[in-house]
């Protein structure tokens, strides 16, 4: 777990907001790491990544249809996702993209150049 | 019939409990060690995968909501028994050779929530969409279920 992305631990920013944790998984593909984050009732437009000072930081907004009638049963939770990662300096933050598909929020973050193995041919 | 109570994966209702799941993770990156590779998933070891259930119900229907993140639709299941409610599935192992798992917190395998329903419901009007990964479940009640006027005359 040193190699990709440590999570980071800072509680104090999300004490303002209330958020919930959301479920992830990191998996490690030929020259990058693909990262899984499960934000069910997120919409594309609800999504918000940014990375700033090697921290990446993922935040998911539901999209909270009105339902008509009572609530009679509850086990979801209202909050809002936010969860953050430290980006491994081998990783190219520049080429890191994201797509989101029934609630599933999937990270490509590619390795940079320089740290992908090289053949180097003797002449 | 099996009734399976819900375990919310992540509460911490009081910000002061954050720490705890920090050592949660703490816990888990040592449950990602190879040693444990063949114990199943982590986290999830001894609960299961038991997803977030929310029942509404309004004058003619009731309307069951279930976080169900990922899935295709063609592998849920829905099914209306004895007035409860039950929705199953299965999440499959999407792996291809050459790749490593680093954490392992999403749940794969399979998955089944019950609910026993208030009042009887007319099977053959049920109705089902699943859209941004929340199942949404619509069962019209039964006709001598709905509630009625009565005119003094």
């Amino acid at each position: 777990m040193n190699t990709l992305t440590q999570e980071t631990r800072e509680s104090d920013r999300s004490q303002a907001e209330q958020f919930t944790t959301p479920t992830a998984s990191v998996t490690e593909i030929g020259d990058g790491y693909r990262l899984e984050i499960e934000m069910p009732g997120v919409q594309k437009d609800g999504l918000e990544i940014s990375v700033e000072n090697n921290e990446l930081t993922i935040i998911g907004k539901r999209s909270v249809p009105t339902m008509e009638g009572t609530l009679i049963h509850r086990e979801s939770r209202p909050e809002n996702f936010r969860r953050a990662f430290e980006i491994d300096p081998s990783i190219d933050a520049n080429k890191i993209s994201a797509k989101i598909d029934q609630g599933l929020v999937t990270l490509t973050l590619p390795k940079a150049e320089h740290v992908k193995p090289r053949k180097i041919t003797v002449s | 019939m099996k009734l399976i109570r819900y375990q919310a994966p992540n509460s911490t209702p009081w910000p002061a409990l954050d720490r705890w799941s920090n050592l949660r993770d703490e816990l888990n990156s040592f449950f990602d060690m190879p040693f444990w590779s063949g114990f199943g998933r982590t986290g999830q070891l001894f609960t299961g995968w038991s997803p977030a259930l929310d029942l509404y119900e309004s004058g003619d229907h009731f309307v069951a909501v279930v976080e169900l993140p990922g899935m295709r639709k063609d592998v849920i299941d829905i099914s209306l028994h004895d007035g409860t409610l039950t929705i199953s599935g299965e999440r499959k192992r999407e792996s291809n050779n050459g790749e490593t798992a680093q954490r392992t917190e999403r749940y794969v395998g399979t998955f089944r929530r019950s609910i026993a329903l208030p009042t009887r419901v007319d099977p053959s009007k049920v109705t089902a969409t699943y859209q941004d990964g929340i199942l949404k479940v619509t069962l019209p009640k039964a006709e001598e279920a709905k509630p009625k006027q009565i005119q003094v005359s």
